[in-house]
């Protein structure tokens, strides 16, 4: 986010990270020893659910919508919009869904909510670019519009309907699922076994393998085609130096209005199928208030993404997985993370005082206090109640931005109101 | 000097009502669209309100008042505190906790509401605080932090309004203890000027006095300089020695304090409790109303009370027009975007003709004296 | 303050002048940018268009180049009539811009900036990247496609910004102030750039208030004043002085230095500072000593990015130095916060004004509170006592020259010499033990610029001390007791601005110990070095 005040944040050109940026094994090495610790509270607490199949699967369909949000957030910003209006053109492409779904089966319901997304960056677009209103009051205003306006339509559309209502559709045809023949019954007995690592494992494959829906395939097709467009081609090029250096677009001859406009366009596109994603593949009708924020969840992914597709994915997959922890009940699973996070915290404090040695020890021993309370904590309790596991995806976004925020790298002309004829 | 000052006041009015205008045209298209009665609809709006809608208006309006100043206070900051509705709520469920414990404990009334108002700001202030530390600590953006604190806050006080509820006999509605009568907040009756026995919140008191600190902080006092200089701009109130990370945090706090008395007149003036239908969604109202109002105290007045009008209109919707009352929701969204819009023209048209006109003078004053002056390009 | 009839030098037979512009005239809100500008170019030549600061050479340029619109007057280019609507226009015209303020996307590489817009000749890949690389060795021009522009320095920089052109296949370049970030030796190396250009053919327009430097490269010069052409000369026959009379249209009364006003007690005081550079870079300050005594005014030289920026912000509180100490008198205010520092007596006049030093859409009078918060008039008690402040605008306005309608307008409605005054009056009337001027008289009018120089001298007399940073060594020369040179966070021993020479100045800050050793960061690859 830069429209608004820089405090705090001191945010590093893309070359100061370059320098920096860790080589693939890293990663690879942090994902293996997350397997390994989750595997081991698994065993440890029971909490099976932690990563079962059906977890994992729930995991990946919650992560779509969000990813799908943040994928929209990523194409404006890019084009240096900032776009929080996302929410309320995810709502209006929920609705979109359902209207169109209700009447014309699933594939025109994705292709309402597409529509009913790209009108409401079309008014971002006219805000933002055409009148250069600030971009996060226009996001706001986007936002209550939106919401509005999806009521609105629905006690219209929804009220008369057999099993529809004021706020709620009547029940919808999904799109449809996709499984690898064969594999997923054996895979299921492995899981079921319930053996440190193999049944994790597992575990991951049937998510992967069983029951994908197709546009979960699709979406995966358009983060891939994202990246292509945006870095293999030369309108991609453009989008971005427009969020980079407009000014200097704008004198080498390139549209900047129209490549702004387009790319919110697109972003208003992206949220919309994220709508319709909660309404034809997460569950199967519209419902009032079902985005819950994930708009704004898809935008922490943005954040978290570093403005670039594949740490968006995997910044979507982390909120995918607390947002299904959290619908699937799973005060069981949050209490066994509380084992591993009161540890953390004890080691890491005895680490860092230990290595700098001079350090603060005030933060060091609140630190030891607060990891020592939740290793407490977790012993008191089988499970952890439900308001709190509610809570966990926004939790989850908040500590998340606490820890990266300080290491963004955001394009250079993000949140500028940029207005033609500004070159000097 | 009085010839400008008519001018600014036209484009300081034209704005608004360039907007109401294009509200009311979209709206109408919309509702042409969608084939439902479009002359019902503003008979509806435009009908004189029963002098009971009346109070009932004013009522809303001083709750959206409130919630506006809130937001508006963050707004100068160049801050956006999206999070008064969570604010809000952790404040109300407090205070609420507070008054009803004291009052039915023997404490006078008047103290009761005193220390429950104190104990409002402070909550509200700790709420947004939060977010404050986070923006000051570690660059998050209040945007997004304040958004899910609301969803944090909402989860947090049913969690615990349901370890203290207070099950009152017949109604299946957890509130916590009800506030004794002592404390009630007497309403304040118009009957005078016109007829009715329903009453205005005797806490507008509050609003008003709310109001007129926030002028009178941000217009009149050092601290509101500094304040409103880092909203103009940051590097500028830096370089002047603005201590810019404490401003934010402070403007932070100020904001969730006040964002804590929206709920209070609600308190103790209606519900005598916090329950689960404790009124949502009063943030984003504010946060509409502040932008309509232009973040100045009487333009939130006038733009809070035509919010109060337009709900209050809004709930004869269905029976008298056949449309669902959420069409004001459209209403407003639409309301805001187009002001938004309208204050950046106007404020950009407004540079363009005032460094004519001062160029203009510049030039007449130098014909006068027949001074030479470099061309500026 | 006629204009002279332009002397155009006679065409050459059969071959049409590269650009002709007659009657160019442009209008912004209150102001005549250019009015009736007569230019005509000859091809496969440098034409120089001189003039001072607020002269109109900018817009004229912006004209030629399609980002503006000419209110009358026609173009030309190479015979033919033509209409620039946009930069498009231009460039399939074949005339190619350099701007003064770089437009570069730091975070994209060369290959990303010089091909945005251009894909479609050589696309983006592989086949671009071997055209680059040739145009870069035909001229000596030393980029590589994949750096990233963010780390190079402002003279490959520049040379990326020929490059952009150069693809495009321009055949007439623009360059607009393009000295104005050099040194001496950086701009030796662009003038035998320009007479490579200039020896295939290409026809370069050259826009720049600096005489000498023109006079050494140009082959035809245009003088614009007042937003109007005065002259068309050849250089080979005329004079500095006679040019910078035409530029003037009078005598400029360049800054010149009286007796001498430095007394020995010491006012502002900095020991062994050390600041740290970013992570992973070298120090931003390394090691500053330095002492401004009462009645003294210390000029820092240096090139943008040596520290500069950082020196002011140690000084004024706004960062806090890794090592060492800065005293104001005897007071040690190395930890102390911004507002405590303008309270002891430590006045700044920042070098972007926009940014640091004014509230565009405020008041004039609440522009003035800005920066003395806590002091009065404007404090009373908790509160900002408006009308005494209004007196003290009023009084500010008359004394410092400043051209307003009234104290209330916006600070944003003012020109940038009016807004400069504002903001030294503002300073000056809490009589600051020290003054921090940060390129005090850049962007200004000629005439705003004398004000402040003398305004600077006169409270210098009135025993202030100044610490002056510039790039301006005309400014330096003419205001300094002492010249000391900024390099790579650290200072130079001091000069004597009296004795000096420009060369050594220009070497010291680059680094180099004579003209043909540029630093090893932007050397270009085949570059004879013309002394």
């Amino acid at each position: 986010m830069s429209s608004g005040l820089q405090v705090g944040s001191t945010v590093e050109t893309e070359a100061d990270g370059a320098a920096r940026r860790r080589p693939t094994w890293f990663w690879y090495a942090v994902v293996g020893a997350a397997l390994v610790v989750v595997s081991t509270i698994r065993v440890l607490t029971g909490a099976h659910d932690i990563d079962s199949s059906g977890a994992l699967m729930a995991a990946t369909a919650l992560a779509m919508p969000i990813g799908l949000a943040g994928l929209g957030g990523l194409w404006s910003e890019r084009a240096g919009v900032v776009n929080i209006g996302l929410e309320g053109m995810m709502i209006l492409g929920t609705w979109g869904a359902a209207f169109f779904g209700c009447y014309y089966g699933p594939w025109a319901g994705i292709l309402g909510a597409i529509g009913m997304g790209i009108v409401g960056g079309a008014v971002h677009a006219l805000a933002t670019v055409v009148f250069g209103v600030d971009h996060i009051v226009s996001g706001v205003a986007v936002n209550l519009l939106g919401a509005g306006a999806a009521s609105y339509l629905a006690v219209r559309t929804f009220s008369g309907l057999p099993s529809g209502g004021p706020t709620q559709s009547p029940p919808l045809a999904q799109l449809p699922f996709i499984s690898i023949p064969g594999v997923g019954d054996a895979l299921k007995s492995i899981e079921e076994s319930r053996i440190w690592l193999a049944a994790d494992l597992a575990a991951i494959l049937r998510a992967l393998t069983t029951n994908l829906n197709i546009l979960t395939v699709i979406g995966i097709g358009l983060f891939v085609l994202t990246w292509w467009v945006l870095w293999r081609t030369p309108f991609g090029l453009r989008v971005r130096a427009c969020g980079e250096k407009p000014q200097a677009a704008e004198t080498l001859g390139v549209d900047v209005y129209r490549h702004k406009l387009i790319a919110v366009l697109i972003s208003g596109g992206l949220a919309g199928l994220a709508g319709g994603f909660l309404v034809l593949v997460a569950s199967n009708l519209y419902r009032e208030g079902q985005t819950g924020g994930r708009g704004y969840i898809g935008l922490a992914a943005m954040l978290f993404g570093n403005w670039r597709p594949g740490g968006l994915a995997g910044g979507a997959a982390l909120f995918g997985y607390t947002d299904a922890i959290q619908l699937r009940g799973g005060g069981d699973v949050v209490r066994a993370y509380l084992l591993p996070i009161g540890l953390g915290l004890v080691a890491w404090a005895v680490w860092s005082l230990w290595r700098k040695r001079q350090g603060k020890p005030v933060i060091g021993a609140l630190q030891v206090a607060l990891g020592v309370l939740v290793l407490v904590w977790f012993s008191l309790i089988d499970r952890v109640p439900d308001e709190f596991t509610r809570m966990l995806p926004y939790v989850a976004t908040l500590l998340v931005l606490a820890f990266a925020s300080q290491k963004l790298r955001m394009p250079a002309a993000d949140g500028q109101v940029y207005r033609k004829g500004e070159a000097k | 000097m009085r010839r400008i000052d008519l001018r600014r006041l036209g484009m300081g009015a034209a704005a608004p009502i360039l907007a109401l205008v294009v509200a009311l045209t979209i709206t109408s298209l919309i509702l042409l669209l969608a084939k439902d009665d479009v002359g019902a609809v503003w008979r509806q709006f435009f009908q004189a309100p029963k002098p009971r809608q009346v109070i009932a208006m004013i009522n809303a309006a001083v709750v959206f008042y409130l919630s506006a100043v809130a937001a508006a206070i963050g707004f100068k900051m160049n801050l956006f505190n999206i999070g008064v509705d969570g604010q809000y709520r952790v404040a109300a469920f407090c205070a609420a906790l507070v008054a009803g414990w004291g009052s039915n404990n023997g404490l006078p009334g008047p103290l009761v509401v005193v220390i429950a108002l104190v104990v409002a700001m402070l909550s509200g202030a700790l709420w947004s605080g939060i977010a404050g530390l986070l923006k000051v600590g570690r660059g998050v953006s209040e945007v997004i932090s304040t958004i899910m604190l609301n969803a944090i806050a909402t989860n947090l006080v049913a969690f615990l309004l349901a370890k203290v509820a207070h099950q009152a006999t017949g109604s299946n509605v957890r509130t916590t203890q009800p506030i004794a009568e002592s404390a009630w907040v007497p309403g304040i009756s118009l009957d005078g000027i016109i007829a009715t026995p329903e009453k205005v919140y005797g806490l507008i008191v509050l609003a008003i006095l709310v109001g007129v600190a926030n002028w009178f902080l941000l217009g009149k006092t050092r601290f509101g300089f500094d304040l409103r200089a880092t909203g103009a701009s940051e590097t500028a109130a830096l370089a002047s020695g603005v201590k810019v990370k404490r401003m934010v945090l402070v403007a932070m706090l100020l904001s969730g304090a006040a964002a804590g008395l929206v709920g209070m007149p609600l308190l103790f003036g209606q519900d005598y409790a916090y329950g689960d239908t404790f009124q949502p969604g009063l943030g984003f109202a504010g946060i509409a109303i502040a932008l309509l109002g232009r973040n100045h105290p009487m333009g939130m007045a006038a733009a809070a009370l035509l919010w109060g009008y337009l709900g209050q209109q809004a709930v004869g919707l269905p029976i008298n027009a056949g449309v669902s009352e959420k069409l004001v929701d459209v209403i407003q969204g639409v309301m805001v975007l187009s002001v938004v819009v309208a204050y950046e023209l106007v404020r950009r048209g407004g540079i363009a003709m005032e460094q004519r006109r001062v160029a203009a003078q510049l030039a007449a004053q130098r014909a006068r004296e027949r001074q030479p002056e470099g061309v500026t390009a | 303050m006629t204009a002279a009839a332009p002397a155009a030098p006679p065409a050459a037979a059969g071959s049409a002048n590269a650009v002709e512009l007659h009657g160019i005239t442009k209008r912004f809100p209150g102001v005549v940018a250019n009015k009736d500008i007569e230019l005509v170019v000859r091809r496969g030549t440098v034409h120089a268009i001189v003039g001072e600061n607020g002269a109109g050479k900018s817009t004229l340029m912006k004209i030629l180049y399609g980002v503006q619109a000419p209110d009358e007057g026609t173009i030309s280019v190479n015979g033919q009539q033509i209409a620039l609507k946009s930069p498009t226009d231009a460039i399939n015209a074949g005339i190619g811009m350099v701007f003064q303020h770089f437009m570069l996307a730091d975070n994209l590489t060369v290959l990303e900036n010089v091909v945005l817009g251009a894909e479609r000749m050589h696309g983006i890949g592989d086949a671009a990247r071997a055209e680059i690389t040739r145009i870069a060795k035909a001229y000596g021009l030393g980029v590589r496609p994949d750096d990233l522009v963010a780390d190079l320095g402002v003279g490959a920089r520049q040379r990326v910004e020929i490059l952009k052109v150069l693809y495009r296949g321009a055949k007439i370049l623009i360059l607009d102030e393009p000295t104005a970030v050099l040194v001496p030796q950086e701009v030796d190396e662009l003038f035998g750039n320009l007479r490579e250009l200039k020896a295939e053919g290409l026809t370069v327009i050259f826009i720049s208030h600096k005489l000498d430097e023109v006079l050494k490269v140009a082959d035809d010069i245009t003088v614009i004043r007042r937003g109007t052409t005065v002259a068309a000369v050849d250089p080979k026959g005329v004079t500095p002085r006679k040019l910078a009379e035409l530029m003037v249209g009078s005598e400029l009364p360049s800054p010149q230095t009286e007796e001498s006003t430095v007394t020995d007690r010491p006012v502002l005081t900095l020991q062994g500072i050390d600041l740290a550079g970013p992570p992973g870079q070298r120090k931003a300050l390394d090691h500053i000593d330095l002492v401004i005594h009462a009645g003294e005014i210390l000029g820092i030289a240096g090139v943008e990015g040596n520290g500069q920026a950082e020196l002011v912000e140690v000084v004024m509180g706004i960062r806090e130095p890794s090592a060492g100490t800065v005293l104001l008198e005897q007071t040690d205010i190395s930890d102390w916060q911004v507002r405590e520092i303008r309270e002891a007596g430590v006045g700044y006049i920042p070098e972007d004004r926009h940014r640091h030093g004014l509230l565009l859409e405020s008041p004039l009078w609440e522009n003035v509170v800005l920066g003395h918060q806590t002091q009065r008039p404007a404090a009373r008690g908790a509160l900002i006592d408006a009308k005494a402040v209004q007196e003290q605008t009023r009084d500010i306005v008359k004394a410092y020259d400043v051209r307003t309608p009234s104290i209330m307008v916006t600070a944003g409605s003012l020109s940038g010499g009016n807004q400069q005054k504002l903001i030294v009056g503002r300073e000056m009337s809490h009589h600051p033990k020290v003054l921090l001027a940060a390129h005090p008289t850049r962007g200004v009018d000629v005439g705003a610029q004398a004000v402040i120089w003398d305004l600077i001298k006169d409270a210098r007399r009135g025993g202030m001390a100044v610490l002056l940073i510039s790039a301006d060594l005309e400014e330096l020369v003419g205001l300094s007791d002492t010249i000391r040179v900024i390099l790579r966070g650290g200072l130079s021993e001091p000069y004597d601005p009296a004795t000096v020479t420009r060369e050594e100045l220009g070497a010291a800050m680059t680094g180099a110990k004579g003209a043909d050793a540029p630093p090893p960061h932007d050397r270009p690859q085949d570059e004879e070095n013309p002394a």
